[in-house]
């Protein structure tokens, strides 16, 4: 049981490589946490620092209110599920579980109890004899979950486990980790590429990119509230749509130009617009805040934009349909019954409740 | 669904062919020197081994010849009677049955001079007839060349022949578990190259599997370039430091002992070796390693339970591979080891010296000697099998 904090905390490879720059996050104890955000973008390598795999540059790294810097691995009492699961192949799957335990001096009857404990919860047991690659991929990953269960330590490390399953293991193991952060009670901090992952599972969400956190919250107000244009851009899909904008005044309320459409901004947003009458912004939108007028929910604000229908993909609960209003296009997701066909000019309401307005230059949002 | 199958067959025909053939001709002369190995000095000296399968020469010869007044038992001349084994044994040579050729018998020339046997007919006749009467009665094949071999036996007969007539040489007791011990004998040396060639594997693959863990693992300054010099270190021929280390090892007192040739096997098989484990420890997958200390394991752990065992085909072949250098090796037995300590190498090599034109004993030696090699590479071929790291990391 232990919060982790990362204090300021830098990672270079080499003299110009900066992998983490300056990185600031407070995880509470037992708190499900997901590092999310693009390949390359250092969420894997501050996990890796976390776990003592790699040395920290710059910063303080401490688990609880001990300081880990110069402590190794082994010391830190924390599990780690590897992407690629790391499963010894020349052990049993009991072994691989037990390896550490066996490391650490356990007794013997406490490392079967431990290990029969975690097979149970995992639904392992009738696999504890077989070599690793007698395992399908879903199993393995189980076992390295495993294999991190029966160590009991402070921090459970993964660095995406699921990204080797196929689809719908996916969302079934996507759940059994939760339910395992609930029964275990203990400090997660889950590192993917894939937000719906981030989503579903954490308690709040550390968005990174090029190395630097962009922003942490809970998944809802990273959803509804994003930062800037990047995290408004990841959380979501498909991604929230951007258009190069002017804000300005017309008839005494405040307007997003784009150009090829004008939506009318609502009177409890425009006082934080204000400052940027008649300068660039970038105005975005979500696609499932815009609707098909016909099947428009009640209670919206809405605003009427007209555009040709360039492709159509039908989901069944949901058409996805790409549109273009004249040089700009933009994706929406509207009602199945709306009968969109291609290169049909069809109009569209944009919920203003939910737009978002951000500077041009920093890509910051304005509030 | 016919047809395609034998045109499938039909042209894989050649290649058949190709593949065989080339196996064939890789084998003929190891056949050759294991049929030698199993002939009767006699035999092996007087004829090619080809020859081992067919009937002995002779007999058509003697029926051409002799046959019409001999008979076909040689018995029907009672004065010169060839089925006598005493008579038989007083031509001591060919000519000798050539000159009776000129008596005469009855009156008449025995036979006429435009109707005598060549030289080698004669031989052939002379040979035959010696087998007949019972003087040069042996077996197609026998082991006692592996048996002299193995006591060194280095007399005209075989040990077993002159332990009976009590003609044995001096360091001969005519015990065989004792004879076993006869310095010139491949026992010993047989012992020796064991003794030689065990260590002299295990001393470099311990060394090696070391060092490559921490060229693959641990991270120390300088590390890549202290490895390009030890790799670089391969291009050093082993026949330019014979002398220089000779004269240390003789300053050290170590020359013509075991553990000098054991050092210097292990100096000289150390580059390649960490080169050949190095590669494969560091392509294993780093999260194994970095898995198993976050599980608690020092590097001393991570060696033993994983990178060791995961490591083991390389370090097989690498057994191989070492051991077979070592056991052929003749030149570094030779000079560091010398005579105090014969191994089958040097004493293959004293074969061919002593005894010249000694095939029997020369290819059992030989074939003494590939013995182990064969065991050793039947045993560890299960080594060679891939996808030993099957199942460890996903892709």
């Amino acid at each position: 049981m232990a919060s982790v904090t990362y204090d300021h905390v830098t990672k270079k490879f080499g003299e110009d490589v900066i992998a983490v720059n300056d990185l600031d996050i407070h995880v509470n104890d037992k708190e499900f946490l997901v590092l999310v955000g693009p390949s390359g973008c250092g969420k894997t390598t501050a996990l890796r620092l976390l776990a003592g795999l790699e040395d920290v540059t710059e910063g303080v790294i401490s688990i609880g209110d001990k300081v880990v810097n110069d402590i190794p691995p082994k010391d830190r009492d924390i599990a780690m599920v590897f992407q690629s699961y790391a499963l010894y192949p020349h052990m049993s799957v009991f072994d691989n579980m037990a390896f550490g335990l066996k490391l650490r001096k356990m007794d013997k009857a406490e490392i079967q109890r431990r290990v029969s404990e975690a097979a149970e919860i995992l639904g392992i047991e009738v696999l504890l004899d077989r070599k690793p690659r007698q395992l399908s991929g879903g199993q393995r990953q189980r076992v390295a979950v495993g294999r991190a269960i029966v160590r009991e330590p402070n921090v459970f490390l993964l660095d995406e486990p699921l990204s080797n399953l196929d689809a719908k293991l996916r969302v079934q193991t996507r759940a059994e980790i939760s339910k395992l952060h609930q029964d275990l009670k203990t400090t997660f901090i889950y590192v993917t590429h894939d937000q719906v992952e981030a989503m579903t599972m954490a308690d709040r969400i550390a968005v990174m990119n090029a190395g630097k956190l962009q922003q942490i919250d809970s998944p809802q107000n990273l959803y509804n509230s994003p930062n800037n244009k990047f995290v408004a851009g990841f959380i979501g899909s498909p991604a929230m749509n951007f258009f190069e904008a002017h804000v300005r005044k017309s008839n005494g309320s405040l307007v997003v130009d784009a150009e090829t459409f004008n939506v009318e901004i609502p009177k409890e947003k425009s006082k934080a617009y204000q400052k940027h009458v008649d300068t660039a912004v970038i105005f975005g939108i979500r696609p499932e805040d815009i609707h098909n007028p016909e099947f428009a929910p009640p209670g919206i604000n809405p605003q009427p934009v007209e555009a040709k229908v360039d492709v159509v993909e039908l989901m069944g609960n949901e058409i996805v349909a790409h549109l273009n209003s004249g040089s700009k296009s933009y994706v929406a997701r509207v009602d199945p019954r709306s009968e969109y066909k291609v290169s049909a000019y069809v109009q569209t309401v944009f919920d203003v409740g939910n737009m978002h307005i951000f500077n041009k230059e920093t890509e910051e949002v304005v509030r | 669904m016919n047809t395609e199958k034998l045109r499938n067959f039909l042209g894989s025909v050649p290649l058949h062919i190709v593949i065989i053939g080339f196996c064939v001709i890789w084998l003929i002369p190891a056949l050759g020197l294991m049929v030698t190995s199993f002939r009767p000095v006699q035999d092996a000296n007087e004829t090619g081994w080809w020859t081992a399968f067919s009937e002995k020469p002779g007999a058509a010869e003697y029926t051409q010849y002799c046959g019409k007044c001999h008979g076909e038992d040689g018995s029907e001349i009672a004065e010169a009677d060839l089925g006598d084994t005493e008579y038989i044994e007083s031509f001591r040579r060919s000519l000798q049955i050539a000159a009776t050729f000129n008596r005469e018998y009855n009156g008449e020339i025995h036979l006429a001079e435009d109707d005598r046997p060549d030289d080698q007919q004669l031989a052939d006749i002379l040979a035959h007839l010696r087998r007949q009467t019972g003087l040069d009665e042996r077996p197609q094949f026998t082991i006692t060349n592996y048996e002299d071999a193995i006591v060194g036996y280095r007399g005209t007969t075989n040990y077993e022949a002159d332990c009976e007539a009590g003609t044995q040489s001096v360091d001969l007791t005519c015990d065989f578990a004792q004879d076993l011990t006869n310095p010139r004998g491949m026992a010993l040396a047989f012992r020796n190259s064991l003794f030689v060639a065990i260590p002299a594997t295990i001393l470099p693959l311990i060394l090696a599997a070391f060092a490559a863990y921490a060229f693959s693992w641990m991270d120390f300054k300088g590390r890549i370039w202290f490895f390009a010099i030890l790799v670089g270190l391969q291009v050093v021929p082993l026949q330019m430091t014979l002398v220089p280390i000779s004269r240390i090892y003789f300053q050290l007192g170590i020359g013509g002992t075991f553990l000098g040739v054991w050092l210097f096997h292990t100096g000289f098989g150390l580059p390649y070796a960490i080169y050949l484990i190095r590669n494969f420890m560091g392509s294993l997958p780093r999260e194994l390693f970095e898995s198993a200390y976050l599980d608690g394991a020092s590097h001393w752990t991570a060696f033993l339970r994983l990178a060791l065992p995961l490591s083991m085909p390389a370090l097989a072949s690498l057994a191989i591979f070492q051991f077979l250098w070592v056991w052929n090796d003749l030149l570094v037995a030779l000079i560091f080891l010398t005579g105090r300590n014969p191994v089958m190498t040097y004493q293959i090599n004293n074969l061919v010296q002593s005894l010249g034109g000694g095939w029997h004993l020369l290819t059992a030696s030989a074939f003494l000697s590939m013995l182990l090699p064969l065991i050793v590479f039947f045993a560890f071929q299960r080594y060679f099998v891939r996808g030993l790291l099957a199942g460890s990391v996903k892709g």
